[in-house]
């Protein structure tokens, strides 16, 4: 029952703490660049001042629905990703599923962007289409791996085999390319081509203003959750400390589930405030190169052991 | 040739002293809680737009020495996404022009910094004839800061003002600038004499 109450709320509690993780990350960067930083909470602040913005400006119809799109997309994945050790929406090969899914606020995004006419949106969703066939190859790959070394490809199986040992120590080479991989589905900073402010005026999100970035930046929040999710559930258990029955101990589980996501965005934090960014064409053959090569490794590695 | 021109802009800066109103006249701020004002003083992102010399003076605002992100405040690049509009130094006519763009650009509510004394009345350009010496006869601006330049001290001085006019409601400029377009529309038609 309890379980089935934290489902309902998980967008809620995704969005609101997404936004304090965010503004701890704020503070972080500015005390990495020696500055005092603006309070743990500006977030919020941001978020109310956009929602009360008295003018919204919109270009069609489905400019509207672009942000909808993403929120609608990011929170149906994040109905399908177990979490700590619960899932509302689990089948067999739900894996897959989600593979998909996780393209489809993108894609949203895309449409809206392309929709506002701007010149640089249209450079913006260009970049962040490219940047997404270039991280997939290796993120499937490792994705690939998982699913060969635990034979499945549900994900609430793949939480439930991890009991004893978490995948990261047996895959440890698919864990670190998927956490590659991570750093560009979180758009920090080697990666963060689509939205670079100083080229492309941020890209996709350049005509979105008011309430539509107020969405915008919910829908962040989620994907937050739904990224980082995804990969403590491959590799880090599912977040599970505690395997016994009982409420509190679901509610323990849970709370250490956001505690993994908020460790696991702090490392892409820390990676994004101390690098520069690539070119769209260096990240492309960055992905197709290194991190697709170990991921192959890995991949061997897991089918070696698992036929052993 | 030169002096008939300014002649002119005294004559339109006299038609506006009307264009000065008080809070209390029939503006309307209802609908725009307090708790909306807080978190409208508490987070201006300002336009990433630079003219004139005031631009170097941002540097040490948005760095370490002077932290602006303690107040919330950063530079967005897109007038879409922002709410302050800094006029860092002497206005142009050819500047004006975007200037006006990227505040049309911009969604109410919306502000306006002036810096150093050449938004006033014209600083030391203020025979050229490329340069506008009153401001305030093309947009509406909420605070002035005066000097030549003003250092970051006084910048971030300004800024609490502005801050306290928010929460206040005095900064209305953006209504000012709704309800007495044809005025400002018509002394930036009769600058550029062909629009655009």
């Amino acid at each position: 029952m309890i379980e089935i109450l934290l489902y309902i709320f998980i967008p809620l509690i995704a969005s609101l703490t997404g936004l304090l993780f965010m503004g701890i990350q704020r503070k972080i960067i500015a005390r990495i660049q020696n500055r005092r930083g603006p309070p743990f909470y500006q977030q919020y602040i941001d978020v109310l001042k956009l929602f009360s913005k008295r003018e919204n400006i919109s270009h069609n119809w489905i400019f509207d629905i672009g942000p909808i799109f993403a929120i609608v997309g990011l929170v149906t994945t994040l109905l399908f990703i177990p979490v700590g050790g619960f899932s509302l929406l689990s089948t067999d090969g739900d894996l897959i599923v989600v593979m998909y899914l996780l393209v489809i606020s993108g894609l949203g995004m895309a449409l809206g962007a392309g929709a506002s006419g701007n010149p640089n949106a249209g450079i913006g969703v260009m970049r962040g289409l490219t940047l997404m066939m270039a991280y997939e190859l290796p993120f499937v790959l490792v994705v690939l791996s998982a699913m060969i070394y635990y034979h499945t490809t549900s994900l609430s199986e793949i939480v439930k085999a991890q009991k004893s040992v978490w995948a990261i120590a047996v895959l440890p080479l698919s864990a670190i390319i998927a956490d590659i991989a991570l750093q560009a589905q979180f758009g920090k900073k080697p990666f963060d081509q689509p939205i670079a402010p100083a080229e492309v005026a941020t890209g996709p999100i350049v005509e979105y203003g008011g309430k539509y970035l107020g969405m915008l930046m919910l829908a962040h929040s989620i994907g937050m959750f739904v990224e980082a999710g995804l990969f403590i559930d491959l590799f880090l258990g599912g977040g599970i400390i505690f395997h016994q029955a009982g409420v509190i101990y679901q509610i323990l589980n849970f709370l250490f589930w956001i505690l993994l996501v908020f460790i696991i965005y702090t490392i892409a934090v820390i990676i994004s405030a101390v690098f520069p960014r690539y070119r769209i064409d260096q990240a492309f053959v960055f992905y197709w190169k290194w991190p697709t090569i170990l991921a192959i490794i890995g991949l061997a590695y897991a089918l070696g052991v698992s036929a052993w | 040739m030169v002096e008939v021109k300014n002649e002119e802009k005294e004559r339109i800066a006299s038609e506006d002293m009307g264009v000065q109103i008080e809070n209390q006249d029939g503006i309307e701020l209802r609908s725009f809680g307090t708790v909306k004002r807080w978190a409208t003083k508490r987070s201006l992102w300002m336009v990433h737009y630079c003219t004139g010399c005031g631009g170097i003076e941002l540097a040490p605002l948005m760095t370490s020495r002077y932290d602006m992100e303690r107040f919330g405040m950063h530079p967005m690049v897109t007038p879409r996404q922002s709410d302050l509009l800094l006029i860092t130094g002497y206005v142009n006519i050819k500047t004006l022009k975007r200037i006006i763009r990227t505040y049309e650009q911009m969604p109410d509510p919306k502000y306006v910094v002036a810096f150093g004394s050449c938004p006033i009345n014209g600083g030391p350009y203020w025979d050229s004839h490329v340069t506008i010496n009153h401001l305030d006869k093309y947009l509406p601006v909420d605070v002035y800061i005066a000097g030549c330049m003003p250092r970051p001290q006084s910048i971030v001085k300004a800024f609490d003002m502005l801050m306290d006019m928010i929460q206040s409601g005095k900064a209305d400029g953006y209504l000012r600038y709704k309800k007495y377009y044809d005025r400002y529309k018509a002394n930036q038609e009769k600058l550029f004499r062909k629009w655009w």
